[in-house]
């Protein structure tokens, strides 16, 4: 069994699986339930196979390596190592959890758009995202990468009656293809370098990288797999697909395919580059900490439920590059040991990021299908109507909210100790910086643990706000098996803080050339210690403890049921805190950065004099500064220049006989110098 | 490890039974310098006795949420007191400074889930603004704490207050000034003037009080009490942080009981520092707030900039 799991043979079932469930859905094509039960069950038995797989990898540390096709430059090659293996067992809890959860949440789309096609782009997106993390030729990977964006595309439109979602998925196609033609000149560059497309042969001849291309390398890179990872200001495009998709297809996107850049950015800048200057590790730095900082403030101001948690992950992968970018640092620094540990928060916030945020896509995604609109300001109550859902999105806020005892908690406080270990090594300047940074990163925990006090209060909480929410019904049993299971990962990642932080020590020890070092408590500039058991132990006596006083100080009295205090009127559903009202004092103390818009309008009983208003109407938004500041110069600037252009296309057949005179006169002369 | 879990068990219950008592001396001072004669100092414990015999209406539209975040709030600030140097400078395993601050932040998010939970025209707006001032107190709180780990050369509290007690009088000065960027902190996190009124009733200038406003009988005692707890637990850290003399590097009797008087002692003082504020300032506006708390960050780093 274990030979048959480590082999390449066991992997190409793991593929073999999607490939079956995207041909069955479409062989199902006229049958909706059919399609939806052989895409859903294949995608389920696809993920478990590759979590085995690349979890005996993780444990075992061998590396699964093979290749057929053997052309020049390019051959399909496989290569699966401790870090691939990594993303891999991400991809796949991801993956099979949204595929249970897919059984029962597909329901409400029968009848109304073709399950066959959905089943068909939702397994071969899979599919690609398998081999995005685990190719080693760098064509091939530029195939996979190809899949994967193509067929999330078509994931994004699925909904295609609405005419939004077809403008999101037109922006994203545009703004996937910019980056990756970002990504085919870095790896060109790469090639001109080393000789080879192979990864690990552009690492074994990366002495022959100079310091200008890998300079030019890095722009290249950061810009492509930037785009894919969402941060600001290349993330335009990501607050408007991933809330366009079905909800289990965003939790793979949001949890899952933006991590993809992350991995890409290990792969290159730690493991092929031979040589890391300080000036990469602060570039990487400086936007993570814009991205976490203005992702959360976005999501605060926004009112659509799933681009809320579209906005939250651009401020994840935030904290994902304080964490990568601080380990760039040290590398350049000298201090292995701190990189180690950088990097291990970064990776452990790249799964708990994928944990939680799957979670609460799907979370969101049975509130949406349930009442039809993802506007949060006509939810509310829903809690008495869903407990188990809520209870399931109570536990994916807290852990996105860095709260203990789970997940998010313990890679925000190992990326903060990263941070400090920055202070406590630096001279003056960086001091300085990492103090800036480490302030960064609070504040955007502090930002997010409000904001989901808004997303999780004025959805579950308090009364209905539209009379919809009374025929809501709770969630079918596999999607509450799947959002289970991910909140029941996102406490065990939490408890197991130590083995599993030990095991990313692991993973990263071998990336670099010079190996880094094992990161142990002692040895770090700043000792640093957590028990997360003692944690969760400690809150677990305090809370008997509170039980018992409880039982000692009170004595025997009625609890009854009375109205919400109302300031002698009726309250009505308007009365409650919206959540415009909410986020409104946050946005005003960074109006600076957000520059809200707003609008009022009063309408009166009596329209000459205005002494009697009837209703009003208060209308709050932020001002696109991306969309006015750099891509509208941008486009205009294209448009400028190709205006230009047109100048010398004449139409003469003459005219084009001269340029390709004065051409090749030009290439004469070049070529006899 | 035996004597890490005996102190830990002892602070579990001493901050709740000596918390009531330090608000009351705070009130005291307070009408005291308002020249009133005020209640005695003994008086929250009254309250919260009486509160805990109480009948309790609650909300027709309040969830699990409401019922259950009392336990949460109250256990919380049980988990934390449970952390800090109070009997002795000997380092407890769960007195890391970043999770005591992140576990604050349990804590304040159910307090403004129940302050949503009731549907009410105020409580919403009492969360709203203190998970405002939470937010934008995180960054100032967590670096004038590292300040002082970077001192020591290690996150946990025990050690923090060790080597603080050993510094040379030119090195104490970045402590200081961390210290007025703590005591901001405390003033924000305690709901202190100028950020809140803790007396007030108003319902348009509260903070604290608006998200427990539909709170009545038993739990209303256990918000009550567990916000007396957090202030206590900010005093003991204000004290035994920044000024540890006397705290007691063993566990003898004789030292223990001395370094919990002491303690007190000096928590009181701060108290009183609180209360004559309190005396003599107006409440703040809610946005002049972010202005002293990004001063409190800016503070802190210049501390740790001043930290050789």
């Amino acid at each position: 069994m274990n030979n048959f799991i480590l082999s390449p043979l066991g992997f190409l079932l793991v593929l073999a699986l999607y490939l079956i469930g995207a041909l069955d859905s479409l062989v199902f094509y006229k049958n909706d339930r059919a399609a939806a039960v052989s895409s859903g069950v294949f995608a389920t038995l696809g993920g478990i196979t590759g979590l085995i797989l690349s979890s005996a990898i993780l444990l075992t540390g061998q590396t699964i390596s093979f290749n057929f096709l053997n052309l020049p430059l390019f051959n399909i090659a496989f290569n699966i190592d401790r870090l691939s293996a990594f993303f891999m067992a991400i991809i796949s809890l991801v993956a099979t959890v949204s595929s249970i959860y897919s059984l029962g949440y597909v329901k409400h789309y029968f009848g109304k758009y073709n399950i066959g096609t959905l089943g068909f782009f939702y397994n071969a997106f899979i599919a690609g995202l398998i081999m995005v993390v685990t190719s080693s030729n760098a064509l091939f990977f530029l195939i996979a990468w190809e899949l994967m964006s193509v067929a999330s595309y078509f994931l994004v439109v699925y909904e295609r009656h609405e005419e939004k979602n077809i403008r999101a998925g037109t922006l994203y196609f545009i703004m996937t293809h910019v980056g990756t033609a970002c990504i085919m000149l870095a790896f060109f560059l790469l090639y001109r370098a080393t000789g080879s497309f192979d990864f690990s042969a552009m690492r074994a001849g990366a002495g022959a990288i100079t310091p200008a291309l890998a300079n030019a390398v890095f722009i290249l890179a950061l810009l492509g797999f930037g785009t894919k990872a969402g941060i600001i200001p290349l993330h335009i495009w990501l607050p408007a697909a991933h809330p366009a998709a079905p909800s289990h297809v965003s939790a793979l996107m949001s949890g899952v395919m933006i991590k993809t850049g992350i991995y890409m950015f290990v792969r290159i800048f730690i493991g092929i580059m031979p040589f890391t200057p300080l000036w990469w590790g602060i570039v990487f730095l400086l936007i993570g900490a814009s991205s976490s900082v203005l992702g959360v403030l976005y999501a605060l101001a926004e009112h659509d439920i799933k681009k809320l948690l579209a906005y939250h992950s651009i401020e994840n992968i935030g904290i994902i590059l304080l964490g990568f970018g601080a380990s760039l640092s040290f590398i350049s620094l000298g201090h292995p040991i701190l990189a180690t540990t950088a990097l291990v928060a970064s990776l452990y916030h790249t799964i708990n990021h994928a944990v939680f945020k799957a979670l609460l896509f799907l979370g969101a995604g049975t509130v949406v299908s349930a009442t039809h609109t993802r506007n949060i300001e006509k939810y509310g109550g829903l809690w008495k109507y869903m407990p188990k859902t809520a209870f399931f999105f109570l536990i994916g806020s807290m852990a996105i909210s860095a709260l203990p005892p789970f997940n998010g908690f313990v890679s925000e406080w190992l990326t903060m100790q990263a941070l400090f270990g920055g202070i406590a090594t630096g001279t003056f300047g960086l001091k300085l910086f990492f103090g800036l940074m480490a302030g960064a990163l609070a504040l955007t925990g502090g930002l997010a643990a409000a904001c989901f006090v808004k997303a999780f209060g004025i959805t579950f909480l308090a009364r209905p706000r539209s009379p919809e929410i009374k025929q809501v019904k709770e969630a079918s049993f596999s999607e509450r098996l799947g959002m289970g299971i991910l909140a029941l990962t996102a406490l065990l990642l939490g408890l197991s803080a130590g083995p599993f932080s030990r095991l990313l020590g692991e993973v990263v020890q071998n990336l670099k050339n010079a190996p880094l070092e094992k990161m142990t408590a002692l040895s770090l500039p700043i000792s640093i210690s957590l028990s997360m058991f003692a944690v969760f132990v400690g809150l677990v006596i305090s809370l008997i403890v509170t039980y018992i006083f409880v039982r000692i100080f009170s004595g025997q009295q009625k609890v009854s049921h009375g109205r919400t205090w109302d300031c002698g009127t009726d309250l009505g559903p308007r009365m409650e805190i919206t959540a415009t009202g909410f986020s409104r004092s946050i946005i005003t103390v960074f109006k600076k950065v957000l520059q809200p818009t707003r609008e009022t309008a009063t309408a009166y009983c009596d329209d000459k004099r205005c002494y009697f208003p009837k209703e009003s109407t208060v209308h709050l938004e932020l001002h696109d500064v991306y969309d006015s500041l750099i891509y509208r110069p941008f486009g205009s600037l294209l448009a400028l220049i190709s205006e230009q252009t047109r100048k010398i296309q004449s139409g003469h057949i003459n005219a084009y006989a001269l340029y390709i005179f004065i051409t090749l006169i030009g290439l004469l002369f070049y070529i006899a110098r | 490890m035996t004597t890490s879990i005996i102190i830990w068990i002892i602070q579990l219950l001493l901050v709740p039974a000596l918390s009531p008592l330090l608000v009351g001396i705070t009130r005291k001072i307070k009408a005291k310098l308002q020249n009133r004669q005020g209640a005695s100092c003994f008086q929250p414990y009254r309250d919260l006795w009486k509160l805990f015999h109480k009948n309790e209406v609650m909300s027709e539209d309040a969830s699990v949420i409401f019922r259950f975040a009392p336990y949460v709030v109250f256990a919380v600030t049980l988990a934390i007191a449970a952390g800090i140097p109070l009997l002795s400078s000997i380092p407890i395993f769960t007195g890391d400074f970043l999770t005591l601050i992140y576990m604050l932040a349990l804590g304040t998010f159910f307090l403004a889930l129940s302050g949503i939970d009731t549907g009410g025209a105020f409580s919403g707006f009492g969360s709203s603004r203190e998970m405002l001032v939470a937010s934008l107190t995180e960054a100032g709180l967590v670096l004038s704490l590292f300040a002082l780990a970077l001192a020591a050369k290690s996150t946990n509290m025990g050690d923090m207050a060790t080597t603080v007690s050993g510094l040379s009088s030119i090195a104490y000065l970045p402590i200081a000034l961390a210290f007025i960027s703590f005591f901001i902190s405390l003033l924000a996190e305690s709901a202190r003037y100028p950020f809140d009124n803790p007396s007030t009733h108003l319902e348009l200038t509260m903070i604290h009080e608006a998200m427990i406003l539909e709170y009545s009988g038993k739990r209303l005692a256990m918000m009550e009490w567990a916000s007396a707890n957090k202030y206590l637990i900010f005093a003991f850290l204000g004290a035994n942080l920044f000024f540890p003399w006397g705290l007691a590097g063993t566990l003898a009797p004789f030292a223990i009981i001395g370094s919990i008087i002491l303690s007190f002692i000096k928590a009181s003082i701060l108290a009183v520092i609180v209360a004559v504020i309190e005396g003599s300032f107006a409440k703040w506006r809610l946005f002049r707030l972010p202005k002293l708390l990004a001063g409190s960050f800016i503070l802190s780093l210049i501390a740790i900039l001043l930290i050789i």
